[in-house]
């Protein structure tokens, strides 16, 4: 028997059962956009056939960060910036685990915005939500790397002098083979948008867009938002690397200019996954290493017989 | 050490071959029944620059550096060769020759290369060797390796002509090329050996009366370095995660691995910062394997925020810090001892890890696999501190240290049975963190395994994970993950890891850590041969400190000289902070200048401290007990 007997083990998932019974001390202001995140994350999850006992779900450190308190799997809440290389650790050592990162605009494009262009260059067979309401939220209100230029906060009292942030961008051309954005006032398709991160073999990025009530009243994240899938004014194909990358720089430029398009930008389902590439160059056993140490039977090589030879 | 021991240093620009040329010198010498110590010199420079490898060979174990040396092979560095007038680099053709004579020791032998170094270069070289009694004997071994073969092939020439002048079997010299190298070269290379070699023997007459001792081993040895002895013992304690960036000198441990990881099955990862680097060993250690990372100071220092984030979370993980001269990226490629500090301390609140500072190569080995079976026996972050020294340096070891069983044990984890019957939150959360631990040790679960879900956090938690700022909590967690190290302290104490060196009863001590141990060892047998009554300790656990067994030291002597490579005596200072007492007895043996100690600097040092004379050497410094 595995020693990870939750991993594929067929059941049908009842949509609470990753519903913690108590709710946790709720520290999400009344009506933050995060309450979004985790409602749809929470109808996604059951669909993709996963139990809380095969799901690691690791964060960073800010109000997004606190998503996994919320939630019945394993988690990780891990440090600011953090969250991608643990994750992507944790998945190379378990490649069965559901491994989904998560964290803000200022964890994830601020202070841990090399793991993000490195974690897509690899294209690790995982999905990275970033909870984008252009603000610090934790820390009170400070400008973000999403906050649009001009943007007054206490930190930046004459307004930021710097060009936000091209996330969707920055995830294309670092190598994401899946990006998308959704926003926390359209439920169902966020759902829907996670399910196929979730499903898809590669890294997958979703940028969010959550509002901050409390710090970030002038975000656009509030205004009804425009699915490009579903409309017939932009007409593209989101397999087409070229045409997506100008979808992409045209929803981040609306955003700031009043319109929200959301929706797929790009897919690109043939891209072998950094663990399908590690194991074609003999870098990574094809067995979960992890499995390894649970079991008895396996012959573990020791360096008096494999090296020793060289030293004589 | 017997007076009849030899040490070679071998001289040469960086990327001459030198290291490569010493090591096969090394073994063909372990090979010859000899015992080996090797110490390294380089700058921080790809090509060029002087550069030299010291290989000490006796009958007798050797531990450490000698004092100065009593070979030379100085050969050109073939980098420095014809300078445009006024070059940068342009006056660095004689180095090799140069910058070794002060080192050099009375009635040593000189070898070097004519085709490239012209002596006359040299100020008063000829009255410096009448003055020392030197024996030199210049011969082109640039023509000759090119008539015979390549040029680059010089080095060949001149362990020929070094083995005809000490009188070593060509033999050891030709199986070793014969192992290594493809056939298109191993022939001229052969030709060039025994060419030189032969030639030597013709026309030279020997002034000088080196000669290679005689020794035999009474089991197979094997040649490894520190880095060699941290990478396989980590191996054998079934470590099969690496994550790291590249920083001199904890690059070798981590090329070491990558190389050997993949082919047992494992994974290593060069990543983007020694940030990522850190927090994909904790990753991968949750995801339930055998994880480690490390770096050298300054990386190490990026570290320190996942290092905290490991000992909140109680993730086991490894990492090794291979100390350089600092602050800053210092001497890149020098040694010290100075970032001890910087791992007992760095990271922010209370320090729950464990440091262990190995103080031979041997020893690494252990220590290495020790650090694994405490950091996942206690779920505790557990750091190897050595340095460059350690990391660089050859020495022969018996196989048969290495004959042990790998140890795969994931330490204290749960079962899916036993999860069963551990205690659960409502939702079914696993209690993770338990109160009730015993020795502090409350065992984790692995993702996937059913029934093990809970929650980790950097943030202050309940025994389920979750976030919780009670101060009953607070204060009951911290009790508890502080506790594990009394259990740990035990656990070292039955090893017995601390090495006593000389007599049992003795009125001085000398105390030192890590990578100056071997050298301690020499002086204070020296210093009984001279007639002194010294006993002395190399103490390799840092934290948890080993309380019972120095204070029981240092009860024990009227006075104790603490030698360390550092310019503050962080390792005195954090002996006086551990025991609380004995400021009035511990005086401090400092060097920080790049160079490791010998072995004479510290019998010198040691007599001026008690004896109230100077230290002969101004690169030493001596700082008396407190109150004096
Ligand atoms: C190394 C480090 N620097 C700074 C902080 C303080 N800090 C906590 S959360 C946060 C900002 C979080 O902003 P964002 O990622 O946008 O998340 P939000 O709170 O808006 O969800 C900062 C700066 C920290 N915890 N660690
Ligand atoms: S501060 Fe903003 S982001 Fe944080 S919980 Fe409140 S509303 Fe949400």
């Amino acid at each position: 028997m595995s020693a990870f007997s939750a991993i594929g083990e067929e059941r049908e998932i009842d949509r609470e059962e990753f519903t913690p019974t108590l709710e946790p001390q709720a520290t999400w202001c009344p009506g933050c956009g995060d309450f979004g995140v985790l409602k749809a994350l929470k109808q996604a999850m059951p669909e993709i056939g996963r139990n809380p006992d095969e799901v690691l779900l690791v964060t960073g450190i800010g109000c997004s960060g606190k998503l996994n308190s919320y939630f019945e799997c394993y988690g990780y809440h891990s440090i600011h910036g953090r969250s991608l290389p643990i994750a992507r650790a944790a998945k190379l050592a378990n490649p069965e685990l559901e491994v989904i990162a998560a964290g803000g605009d200022g964890d994830g494009y601020g202070i841990g915005g090399n793991h993000f262009m490195h974690t897509a260059r690899e294209n690790h067979d995982m999905t990275y939500i970033v909870f984008d309401n252009e603000i610090f939220g934790l820390t009170k209100g400070q400008t973000s790397p999403t906050s649009p230029k001009g943007h007054k906060s206490k930190t930046q009292p004459h307004g930021s002098a710097k060009d936000p942030i091209r996330p969707l961008s920055l995830a294309l051309t670092s190598g994401a083979s899946y990006v998308a954005r959704t926003a926390a006032v359209n439920p169902n398709q966020a759902k829907e948008i996670l399910v196929e991160a979730m499903q898809h073999d590669g890294f997958a990025h979703v940028d969010f867009l959550t509002q901050c009530p409390t710090w970030n009243k002038d975000a656009r994240q509030y205004v009804p938002y425009t699915d490009i899938n579903d409309s017939d004014d932009y007409d593209f194909d989101p397999t087409n690397k070229t045409e997506a990358q100008a979808m992409a720089s045209e929803a981040e430029q609306s955003l700031y200019e009043g319109e929200v398009l959301t929706g797929r930008f790009y897919v690109d389902a043939d891209r072998p996954s950094y663990q399908e590439e590690k194991q074609a160059i003999g870098e990574m056993p094809e067995e979960p290493l992890a499995e390894r140490y649970f079991d008895d039977d396996y012959e573990w090589e020791r360096t008096h017989d494999m090296l020793l030879d060289r030293h004589k | 050490m017997t007076d009849h021991e030899l040490m070679w240093r071998i001289a040469g620009g960086s990327g001459d071959g030198i290291a490569s040329t010493s090591q096969n010198f090394a073994k063909a010498l372990m090979r010859a029944g000899l015992h080996v110590f090797t110490h390294r010199h380089y700058p921080s420079r790809i090509r060029g620059g002087h550069t030299y490898t010291e290989v000490r060979a006796d009958s007798e174990p050797v531990r450490s550096r000698g004092d100065g040396f009593n070979c030379l092979l100085a050969l050109g560095d073939s980098f420095a060769r014809n300078p445009k007038e006024g070059a940068y680099y342009g006056d660095e053709e004689v180095k090799p020759l140069a910058e070794n004579l002060d080192e050099l020791n009375d009635g040593g032998v000189i070898v070097y290369d004519t085709g490239l170094l012209d002596a006359e270069d040299i100020p008063n070289f000829e009255e410096r060797i009448e003055e020392n009694d030197w024996h030199v004997y210049p011969i082109n071994l640039r023509e000759i390796a090119r008539d015979h073969g390549r040029e680059v092939m010089r080095n060949t020439a001149g362990v020929g002509a070094t083995a005809a002048l000490l009188g070593i079997d060509l033999q050891y010299f030709e199986d070793l090329m014969a192992e290594s190298m493809p056939e298109e070269i191993l022939e001229p290379n052969k030709e060039i050996l025994h060419y030189t070699h032969d030639m030597v023997q013709e026309e030279f007459e020997f002034t000088h009366d080196l000669r290679v001792p005689e020794g035999s081993h009474d089991e197979e040895q094997v040649l490894l370095s520190g880095s060699d002895t941290i990478a396989y013992g980590a191996i054998d304690e079934g470590c099969r995660f690496i994550a790291g960036y590249p920083m001199t000198p904890w690059t070798e441990v981590f090329t070491i691995m990558s190389q050997a990881l993949p082919e047992v099955g494992g994974i290593s990862e060069q990543v983007e910062d020694e940030i990522a680097a850190a927090a994909l060993a904790l990753g991968a250690s949750h995801a339930g394997v055998k994880a480690m990372s490390g770096s050298s100071g300054g990386g190490f220092a990026l570290m320190s925020e996942p290092l905290g984030l490991a000992e909140m979370s109680e993730t086991p993980v490894v990492l090794v810090e291979a100390m350089r001269a600092g602050p800053s990226t210092g001497l890149p490629t020098k040694p010290e001892q100075a970032d001890l500090e910087h791992v007992l301390y760095t990271s922010q609140g209370d320090s729950n890890r464990v440091v262990l500072a190995p103080g031979t190569v041997a020893e690494a080995y252990e220590q290495s696999r020790l650090a694994f079976q405490l950091a996942y026996g206690y779920n505790i972050p557990a750091i190897l501190l050595y340095d460059q020294k350690i990391g660089g340096e050859l020495m022969n070891v018996p196989a048969s240290h290495f004959d042990r069983e790998p140890n795969p044990d994931l330490g204290a984890v749960t079962t899916e049975a036993e999860l069963q019957d551990a205690p659960h939150g409502p939702g079914g959360k696993f209690h993770r963190y338990r109160y009730d631990a015993e020795d502090g040790v409350s065992p984790r679960s692995i993702p996937g395994q059913k029934d093990g879900h809970f929650l980790v956090t950097g943030n202050e938690h309940n025994p389920a994970g979750h976030i919780d700022e009670d101060p009953t909590n607070r204060v009951t967690q911290v009790e508890r993950r502080a506790s594990k190290l009394d259990a740990i302290r035990e656990f070292l104490d039955d090893q017995g890891t601390q090495t006593h060196m000389g007599p049992d009863e003795a009125d001085y001590g000398l105390i030192t850590f890590g990578s100056q141990q071997g050298t301690v060892a020499e002086a204070v047998d020296r210093l009984n041969d001279a007639g002194h009554s010294v006993k002395g300790i190399g103490v390799s656990d840092m934290m948890p400190y080993p309380v019972e067994e120095m204070t029981e030291f240092l009860e024990s002597v009227d006075e104790a000289l603490v030698v360390e490579m550092n310019s503050s005596g962080q390792f005195r200072g954090l002996t006086q902070k551990e025991l609380g007492r004995f400021g009035g007895k511990l005086s401090s043996l400092l060097k920080y200048n790049g160079e490791p100690f010998e072995p004479a600097e510290i019998v010198a040092g040691f007599e001026a401290s008690i004896e109230g004379q100077d230290v002969p050497e101004q690169q030493t410094t001596y700082v008396p007990a407190a109150g004096d």
